[in-house]
């Protein structure tokens, strides 16, 4: 397996703040995969999708692109990495240029990354990445951005993404401001891009519903830590560490016979202040042992398809690989689209 | 070309373009009209000392009299009026330019260049302006109006650069400087094509502003008779009235009308900036 | 949640009507809108952007600014009209009888005062007399009915997490024991763990003070999981309401219907659908039924003539022409293919 983009013992810290602390992660060039990665508001979810588009550099570790270290590549390598890692953000109104009509962004990369040597061709390859993402190229060109809806924009910033055929696309909530009818759609959208397109897609998020619905495997951070790891079945449809746990129970489901569980532990004084050398989520587990303060737990595997770094599995052995993604499985064909 | 009147037309509605902004522009537009072409109509020799009859006031023959050193006033009033703005033209554009520059380079490189330059436009700011322009002006021999719109520019360059340099750091967060780079704009690009277009209203309004301020200045160091002598300005005809004493003689067709046409382009100048605030700033606009 | 049905209605909105004035003709934000509210009672009120939600909160407690304004129609709370009080009247019921948790509220706390300070600003415009000691007293205790430690109020809001930031603004809305409180989108920046906590807190408050709470939002599991009445608004009006489990389980709305297919589950991989097109602009309603270019079942009536909210099954309302003649929506089409809008 040669990899697409491998992330080694990458940590970042911002002063005395550790936003992502020794993380591992690899996804294979062979198989276009959708990944999830999960976790709460300063679980590291953005700080790691910043690093694989080559924003940010870590503090240690690296993260390699094909090979090559994002870091220290040459202006041309990194032209070339930068055309095949392509990013969809989550605020369908700030991408915009307010001073541009939103052809802006479809003719800019067409044009530096000389994608097309007529105009005839530049023009055919915008409406073709239009209308793979449902969008009229005759009402959608010419306009301003304040002229289309959040739902209509998001889908040209995906246009735009799938317009340079990237092999990895890294969406941060690409839906999270979009309205929830037209959610599945674009979703579904970035699923068939995966399968017919066969790009790889890192889906960033806090929504463990859609990461479900669209993701072969995901990675559930906590404070920069992974906590789960794996199939998505396994992980969300019966998830091992405690965070994991907590976190899915509190999906709010219309499903009214799974009804929210019970409060989460507070994080008491004697708990907030007791110095932890351990597990992060030590504080506010409710399965807290002596040994979790300790030191912070290895990554066991107590299923085929999952890893947990928690001590409640400390009977389950030890993964053999630091890499997370050895663990996950390798991508399904999708279920066919059902008649509704 | 129709677009843009039916673009005019839409602002227009909108409230974008308001009437303080279509007075304003309308009172420039006369004053420069009156500079342009009212050197078409007279003869210059008439303004210079000794052309004509010293000390009459305004009649039929000397639209606005003539002064005690036998000029004709209404002559001179159209030579001097283009003369000043050039000067504050000349001292805006040199002001803004450098401001501009300085601000786009301290906020796209910051480090050093940033701090370096920060500090030499705070402490200047803080400078009172008028007795520094009288110290050097009082030192230069040879004063022409080129001369004099660069020492104006000289303390007229702080304001724009601060706020140019606050834009370039707000904008360069914006996401979709992002989406450019990965879109493939390089550095410069990002900065012509990204940043540029949306610090526009920002350069306009400095513009504006400091035109205004360099034009008061130079009036001022012109009417303490630091000006340069030999030229025809607002500034010095008020000099050379205050000189004669043509306030105690009654001779007010001398220094009324250059404070007239001081204070309309003034007038102008203030109604187009508030005009233009709202146009720039579309939520200011009601209608 | 139990809800005295057989109780007297604490709110009673009818005919509500709020427009927009763009340079096009009234925006119809909130188009002949009326619903009632029990004491104790959770209503949701889900809709999309575009549908008048947030118009018809803040309409409630008359904060609608300019160029939105309230054309016609009544909100009676505890049978007085709060749209024909005088201003003087209207600030006194505002906090004190009903109270609004704005979008974003917590942006909303002024950032440069103290929690407590915001917390006695408040107290202070209604019950002036308050000594220091009392007022101290009462904001402890509020800060500990949602959950907050006492230390929290002498905080300044960047100090505190969006959650906690959330929670205070729960407690300034409840700091005089409202009896109806307005809470528009209330968890709309916040991950599900503290989506939870705030939720439940609410909850908790809500049944200490006896109050009803008007939930505004787009989240239909979150609805679902909090709410006793589930109204679905479209285009400014409600086009269903009823029960929440009822309106799930069998609803009578094709754009309830499509809503509820379009949420994901995480029990089984599905296909992921959406609705097509886009909902009106609000300048410019279709004319009959608003969502009939988006219906399924459009047929000839829907074009021509609004319909009216009807009982389809007892106390399932539903404004749909399909009924009564049906007693139930039929099966949706299958989508081929994918559209272009």
């Amino acid at each position: 397996m040669s990899a697409l983009i491998e992330a080694r013992g990458v940590t970042k810290r911002y002063g005395s703040f550790t936003a992502l602390d020794d993380v591992t992660l690899t996804l294979s060039d062979s198989e276009p995969s959708m990944t999830a990665v999960a976790g709460e508001s300063g679980s590291g979810k953005t700080t790691l999708a910043r690093m694989m588009l080559g924003f940010i550099d870590p503090t240690e570790g690296s993260v390699e692109y094909r090979g090559k270290n994002i870091a220290t590549m040459s202006a041309s390598e990194k032209k070339a990495f930068r055309r095949e890692v392509q990013p969809v953000f989550q605020d369908p109104f700030e991408v915009f240029n307010p001073f541009y009509r939103i052809d802006n962004v479809l003719t800019t990369p067409v044009k530096r990354y000389r994608l097309a040597d007529t105009e005839a061709k530049a023009q055919a390859l915008i409406e073709d990445a239009l209308k793979r993402v449902g969008l009229r190229p005759q009402d959608t060109l010419g306009r301003f951005p304040h002229e289309l809806s959040g739902g209509q924009r998001q889908r040209v910033m995906v246009a735009r993404a799938v317009l340079l055929r990237p092999r990895m696309i890294v969406a941060d909530e690409p839906v999270s401001m979009v309205d929830a009818s037209l959610r599945a759609t674009i979703l579904d959208e970035l699923r068939t891009l995966n399968r017919e397109l066969g790009i790889s897609v890192v889906y960033i998020t806090h929504d463990l519903t859609t990461a479900f619905q669209i993701c072969d495997n995901i990675v559930v951070l906590y404070r920069g830590s992974v906590a789960e790891a794996g199939a998505v079945e396994q992980v969300i449809g019966s998830p091992k560490h405690p965070y994991s746990q907590l976190l899915v129970s509190s999906i709010p489901l219309p499903d009214l016979s799974k009804a929210w569980g019970a409060d989460e532990i507070p994080v008491t004084e004697a708990n907030a202040a007791r110095a932890n050398n351990g597990c992060k989520f030590a504080p506010r587990c409710p399965h807290v042992m002596e040994q979790c303060w300790q030191a912070p737990p290895p990554k066991y595997m107590p299923d085929a398809q999952r890893l947990a770094t928690c001590f409640l599995y400390r009977d389950a052995p030890v993964s053999p690989d630091a890499d997370v993604a050895s663990v996950f499985r390798p991508p399904q064909a999708a279920p066919v689209s059902q008649g509704v | 070309m129709n677009r843009f009147w039916a673009n005019l037309k839409r602002n227009y509605e909108q409230g974008r373009i308001s009437p303080l902004l279509i007075v304003g522009l309308s009172i420039l537009l006369a004053i420069v009209l009156f500079g342009l072409i009212g050197p078409f109509f007279t003869d210059v020799t008439h303004a210079q000392v000794g052309a004509v009859r010293p000390r009459k006031p305004p009649g039929p023959d000397y639209l606005l009299g003539t002064d005690s050193q036998g000029r004709d006033m209404w002559t001179l009033l159209i030579y001097a009026t283009p003369n000043t703005l050039k000067m504050g033209l000349i001292a805006g554009f040199i002001g803004v330019g450098f401001g501009t520059a300085l601000g786009l380079i301290a906020g796209q490189f910051g480090g050093w260049i940033d701090a370096v330059i920060r500090v030499i436009s705070d402490s200047l700011l803080t400078v009172p302006a008028i007795a520094i322009l009288v110290i050097i002006a009082g030192n230069i021999d040879r004063m022409t109006t080129f001369v004099m719109a660069l020492v104006v520019a000289s303390l007229g360059w702080m304001f724009t650069a601060r706020t140019v340099r606050a834009q370039v750091l707000t904008i360069r967060e914006k996401a979709y400087v992002e989406v450019a780079r990965v879109n493939g704009e390089g550095a410069w690009e990002i900065l012509f094509r990204e940043v540029m277009p949306n610090i526009m209203p920002y350069i306009v309004a400095s513009f504006v502003g400091t035109v205004s301020g360099s034009i008061l200045a130079v009036i001022g160091l012109e009417a303490l008779g630091l000006g340069a002598l030999e030229e025809m300005t607002l500034g010095n005809t008020i000099y050379w009235s205050q000189q004669s004493a043509a306030v105690l003689r009654g001779y007010w067709w001398w220094w009324a009308p250059p404070i007239v046409v001081i204070a309309m382009i003034f007038i102008g100048l203030f109604l187009t900036s508030v005009g233009f605030d709202r146009f720039a700033n579309p939520r200011l606009a009601r209608r | 949640m139990a809800v005295d049905m057989t109780q007297k209605p604490i709110l009673v909105v009818q005919d509500l009507n709020v427009h927009y004035d763009t340079g096009k003709g009234p925006a119809k934000a909130v188009n002949d809108v009326s619903f009632s509210l029990r004491p104790g009672e959770r209503l949701g009120l889900i809709g999309e952007s575009g549908s008048g939600k947030t118009t018809m909160a803040t309409a409630l407690m008359r904060l609608t600014r300019a160029p939105g304004r309230i054309v016609s129609g009544s909100v009676e709370l505890d049978g007085q009209d709060l749209l024909k009080l005088s201003d003087k009247e209207l600030r006194e019921v505002r906090l004190r009888d009903i109270a609004l948790m704005p979008q974003g509220a917590m942006s909303s706390l002024n950032p440069v005062m103290r929690l407590e300070e915001q917390m006695i600003d408040a107290i202070v415009a209604h019950v002036p007399n308050l000594k220091r000691p009392e007022l101290d007293a009462r904001v402890q205790q509020l800060l500990k009915q949602v959950g907050l430690a006492p230390e929290v109020a002498r905080r300044y809001p960047h100090e505190l997490s969006g959650g906690m930031k959330q929670r205070a603004a729960m407690a300034i809305a409840t700091s005089l024991s409202p009896k109806v409180i307005v809470a528009d989108e209330p968890t709309s920046a916040l991950d599900v763990v503290v989506q939870r906590q705030v939720m439940q807190t609410l909850g908790r408050l809500q049944d200490g003070l006896g109050a009803a709470v008007v939930l505004i939002g787009h989240d239909m599991g979150l609805i679902a999981q909090f709410a006793d009445t589930v109204g679905v608004m479209y285009a400014g009006k409600i086009v269903e309401i009823g029960p929440v489990r009822q309106m799930i389980e069998s609803p009578k709305h094709p754009y309830t219907k499509l809503l509820v297919e379009s949420l994901p589950g995480i029990e089984v991989k599905q296909a992921l659908v959406g609705i097509p097109g886009l909902p009106p602009p609000l300048v410019n309603l279709p004319a009959g039924c608003s969502f009939n270019p988006r219906c399924p079942f459009a047929f000839e009536r829907c074009r021509s003539e609004t319909p009216m909210l009807q009982e389809v099954v007892p106390s399932q309302f539903a404004a749909c022409h399909l009924y009564p003649e049906h007693s139930e929506l039929p099966p949706l089409p299958a989508r081929a293919g994918r559209e272009l809008h």
